[in-house]
């Protein structure tokens, strides 16, 4: 039975329409269907097919006619929704192209329909309010900005928690999602390895060097700093601990923090007892002195890097040979003293922490102007410290600060060895090794003239794959007399030994486990488990480079370019706020 | 507030925008429809303004429109009766009509009437002159004002004639959603639908009863003037936009106009008010013989067109004019109208845009992402010359000064009960 449906000045381009039939006509209980503008020679076109009903006469050229050919009328209002939303839906069809930036929220979640994450990288004051969106846009949320709210981060940690939805930061400074770097990021070989870390030169010491050691890496997320602190729990890191034992592509676990509050650490520590994953655990600072049935705790980070190597290729777990061979140098008995200046902070604490260990120093080991070890001559410090880039760039960007001290510590009689760090990867120096070289080769030199041999040590995190490129970088360190050495932990010991120090290295048993704490492990939602095994589609809200080294690296990225609202004028605001969230009284 | 949040009420602005059905009846005399300009009154474009404040060209448009309407019989006379305050100035808008450039519009010139047939309100708008010397860009020698006769004794009576023939008038979404898939933007091209036009009028015009040199003249003119459809697509938008803003909430802009001096917005939850802040001189392209020292502040209500989503809004339509608007073509107005889609609520489905993948044009510019992006609409204008009498120079984009948008919210919040 033949149905006709008129809609009066409802003009459609003849293209459009007929999309439109063939797509009604697939509809179940459609005989035949035509849909034109009502236009003399479509009746005449809509008559050669039969579907020439009398109400068809009454529709006049600007009206668009439906004749339907059905034995079921009640399919009728479907089809007419079927219809409205074809004309709506190829209204809205996007075709955005990569290069082009958002500057709204609306437009960035238009351009990235199918996005699972944002990355935050905008000043501090306001990421917390553009976190909280994206919480409500159902992203995970990367956040690389600094000087949140310890308020605000639990908050949003909790928000996340309850939704299903991970938040990595504040200061998460690196991170890498299945395979994809995200901000600061070495390009790490893809692997079985999984990673959690409150510290973001620790995962990519780790992660280089489980790259350099020929394994690889799935996810490595960061936590921020402050996840492990009694007032947020750890809420990241054992969400991220369970994700990670519930990715299929994960064999291994390995977890990096500093020592945390003792009631969080119990809680992270009960839980990677009860995940069914080999797990290497490194509180760094801990001196661990014992292993558990499939938990492993490691003293440095290439030590963390070496059991989970071992532990994907089925290894025994045995001491390491932490034996460094001492190159030949003559060291005046003035000099006496080591002295770190390090770009990345964890690598830092770990050089003061092997250090402290082997003189046996009950002080020095403190957390002030970014010193991380001050004590008779000896001194490391984080270059990366508040104190050293207010209003100045990171010393993994800017290498002037360090030169400045190089040369300072180099003109000091009593100062025998200079440890430094190079850090490769999306977002650090394009060639660091070039900007110290000279200054390296300047401050020998000089010593060399007064009668002293200075010793420069140092380490390059990084991967072949870097696009500095870590071979290069380690020769022109090399070039300039720099004793490169494969991981922070043996440049420091190297150092150490040069002087006649030692770490002593406990051989480590399998014990109990000292606590009783029982917890369960957290439910993974879909969108978590969605995030570390899919090609992450990302959001970037702030530095674009992030957004470049996704893209180029395999996944999708949806530039956002962030500014305050209103130009940062305050008045208005509050005057957007209040209209905003207007609701009638 | 009739509505639980803004967004709602702009939803419902927006939907009324495009359920809008705007059709081309008549034309007539001016005070027919404005009953106003029976007395010494003349229409302008933008909020109101004075005599004094007007720019050059506005005054040129003023002293022709009292030579037409007879109401001094030289310049020297028509510009002391306008210095003497014996004519009243009032904006266009102030009577449900627009006005190009300088808009000046008085009892005698013919004007469109044009019906939202959705809401059953009404627009108008006078008939385009064509280019080269013209009133609206302040020319008004004896060439303009004998053109303006013509328009009021031929033009506008056979087009009235000829509309009598439509039992509805001419359906104007119709004409558009065509004209926009043949290029045009509405603003700085309007030659498909001009076309359209002449198409849907020349059959009718040819079988009328008139005198045969006149239809010959009627015809050619339509045939000739490439922009004659942007006044009717003033008079349709802002039908449309007189209709949406029926709701009294939200913060859609729903008029936006200069008049040299100032330019003034409107939205919806501020009903007649006007926010205005000082205008911007447009960005483009000159004729020969002319820069930007000769531009004239911009003019005119033709960005009712904007407001309705065409226009600069709509800029990535009509990839033929992008290079004349002073932008590098394409991917500029790709860029463009990209860009403006973060200054509105949706897109409009009536009107899709092929060289966009069909995308509807922007639909319902929201004050609040105005001012919280700090982008601001895009018009696409013509230039007038700072002098008088001199006409067009150029064309090119303009863009609103942002303290309209933000007075506006200030004030809507203020009403909606925050202290500010």
């Amino acid at each position: 039975m033949l149905h006709t449906i008129i809609k009066e000045n409802a003009y459609q381009d003849s293209v459009v329409l007929m999309l439109l039939t063939n797509k009604i006509s697939t509809m179940d209980g459609i005989e035949r269907v035509s849909i034109m503008m009502g236009t003399p020679a479509n009746k005449d076109i809509m008559g050669g097919s039969g579907l020439r009903t009398p109400e068809l006469e009454d529709a006049s050229a600007n009206d668009l006619a439906i004749v339907l050919d059905t034995e079921d009328a009640s399919i009728i209002d479907a089809v007419l929704a079927e219809v409205d939303e074809f004309l709506l839906s190829q209204a809205t069809s996007s075709n955005e192209t990569a290069d082009e930036a958002a500057r709204t929220w609306d437009k960035a979640i238009k351009m990235g329909a199918d996005a699972n994450m944002a990355l935050l990288s905008i000043p501090g004051t306001y990421a917390a309010l553009e976190a909280e969106k994206a919480l409500d846009e159902e992203l995970n949320v990367f956040i690389f900005s600094d000087n949140m709210s310890i308020e605000d981060e639990l908050h949003l940690k909790q928000k996340a928690h309850e939704k299903g939805l991970l938040v990595m930061g504040p200061d998460c400074g690196t991170g890498i999602i299945n395979g994809v770097p995200m901000a600061f990021t070495n390009i790490v070989r893809p692997g079985k390895i999984g990673i959690v870390g409150a510290s973001g030169t620790g995962i990519q010491e780790v992660s280089t060097i489980i790259d350099k050691l020929g394994a690889g890496v799935t996810n490595a997320i960061g936590t921020g700093g402050r996840d492990l602190s009694e007032k947020i729990g750890g809420i990241t890191m054992l969400d991220s601990i369970a994700a990670l034992e519930k990715d299929p592509q994960t064999d291994i676990i390995v977890v990096i923090s500093k020592p945390p509050a003792k009631a969080v650490r119990d809680k992270v520590v009960a839980l990677l007892r009860k995940v069914s994953k080999p797990v290497v655990a490194i509180f760094l600072g801990e001196k661990p002195t014992h292993h558990e049935e499939n938990l492993y705790f490691a003293y440095t980070l290439e030590e963390t890097a070496k059991i989970a190597v071992d532990l994907l290729n089925g290894k025994a777990i045995a001491a390491l040979d932490e034996t460094v061979s001492v190159p030949k140098v003559t060291l005046q008995p003035s000099q006496k003293h080591l002295k770190g200046y390090y770009s990345g902070g964890t690598l830092a604490s770990e050089a003061g922490m092997l250090i402290a260990d082997a003189l046996h120093l009950k002080a020095g080991l403190i957390k002030q102007d970014g010193f991380v070890l001050k004590t008779e001559g000896n001194e490391v410090i984080d270059l990366g410290d508040d104190m050293y880039t207010q209003g100045k760039p990171h010393p993994m960007i800017d290498p002037e600060k360090r030169i400045e001290m190089i040369k300072q510590a180099a003109d000091d009689a009593e100062t025998a060895i200079i440890l430094v760090d190079v850090v490769l990867g999306y977002g650090a120096h394009m060639d660091m090794a070039s900007e110290l070289a000279p200054a390296i080769k300047e401050v020998k030199a000089k010593a060399k003239a007064a009668g002293r041999e200075l010793v420069v040590l140092g380490t390059v995190v990084g991967t072949t794959s870097d696009p500095q490129n870590l071979v290069r970088q380690q020769e022109i360190l090399t070039e300039a007399g720099v004793i490169v050495c494969e991981s922070n932990n043996k440049a420091v010991r190297t150092g150490l030994a040069m002087l006649g120090h030692y770490v002593n290295d406990p051989d480590k048993t399998i014990t109990a486990p000292d606590s009783t704490v029982e917890i369960a492990i957290p439910e993974v939602s879909d969108k978590v488990l969605a995030l570390l095994t899919t090609q992450p589609s990302v959001i970037n809200i702030g530095l674009k480079s992030f957004s470049e080294a996704i893209r180029e690296t395999g996944g999708k990225a949806v530039q956002f370019d962030w500014r305050p609202a209103a130009g940062g004028d305050v008045t208005l605001q509050k005057v957007l706020y209040f209209l905003n969230n207007y609701k009638k009284a | 507030m009739t509505y639980q949040t803004i967004d709602e009420a702009n939803k419902a602005v927006a939907a009324k925008i495009v359920a809008s059905s705007p059709f081309l009846l008549d034309v007539v005399p001016a005070k027919q429809v404005i009953p106003v300009l029976e007395g010494k009154v003349l229409l302008h474009a933008g909020p109101p303004i004075k005599w004094e404040n007007m720019p050059d060209p506005m005054k040129g448009s003023c002293i022709g429109a009292v030579l037409f309407e007879e109401w001094a019989a030289d310049e020297a006379s028509a510009r002391a009766l306008l210095e003497d305050g014996k004519v009243e100035f009032m904006p266009c808008h102030h009577f449900d009509a627009v006005g190009p450039m300088g808009g000046i519009t008085s009892g005698n010139m013919p004007v469109f009437i044009v019906e939202n047939k959705t809401d059953q309100n009404f627009a108008y708008c006078t008939m385009n002159e064509g280019i080269g010397a013209v009133l609206r860009f302040g020319a008004y020698s004896e060439e303009v004002v004998e053109r303006l006769r013509w328009m009021r004794d031929v033009l506008g009576p056979t087009l009235s004639q000829a509309l009598q023939t439509l039992e509805n008038g001419v359906n104007l979404n119709v004409l558009i959603a065509k004209a926009i898939a043949m290029g045009d933007e509405f603003h700085q091209r309007n030659i498909a639908a001009s076309l359209a036009f002449l198409k849907e009028m020349a059959p009718i015009i040819v079988g009328l009863d008139m005198d045969d040199n006149n239809r010959q003249a009627v015809i050619k003119f339509l045939a000739d003037t490439d922009q004659f459809f942007l006044n009717i697509m003033m008079a349709a938008a802002k039908a449309v936009m007189d209709g949406a803003r029926m709701i009294e909430e939200g913060t859609i802009v729903t008029a936006m106009c200069r008049n040299g001096e100032n330019f003034g917005i409107r939205i919806s939850g501020m009903g007649d008010e006007w926010f205005t802040g000082p205008v911007n001189t447009p960005q483009g392209l000159y004729f020969t013989g002319f820069t930007g020292e000769d531009a004239s502040p911009d003019m005119g209500d033709s960005a009712i067109t904007e407001t309705f989503g065409v226009g600069g809004m709509a800029m990535i339509a009509a990839p033929a004019v992008t290079r004349f608007i002073g932008t590098g073509g394409f991917h500029d107005a790709l860029s463009i109208s990209n860009e403006m889609l973060e200054i509105v609520i949706d897109q409009n489905p009536n009107f899709t845009v092929p060289t966009w993948d069909f995308q509807g044009i922007c639909l319902g510019i929201d004050a609040r992402k105005v001012v919280e992006t700090g982008i601001t609409p895009v018009i696409n204008t013509g230039i007038a010359n700072k002098k008088a009498g001199a006409g067009q120079i150029g064309a090119g984009t303009v863009h609103p000064p942002i303290e309209c948008f933000e007075k506006a919210i200030v004030a809507y919040a203020k009403k909606l009960g925050m202290t500010v």
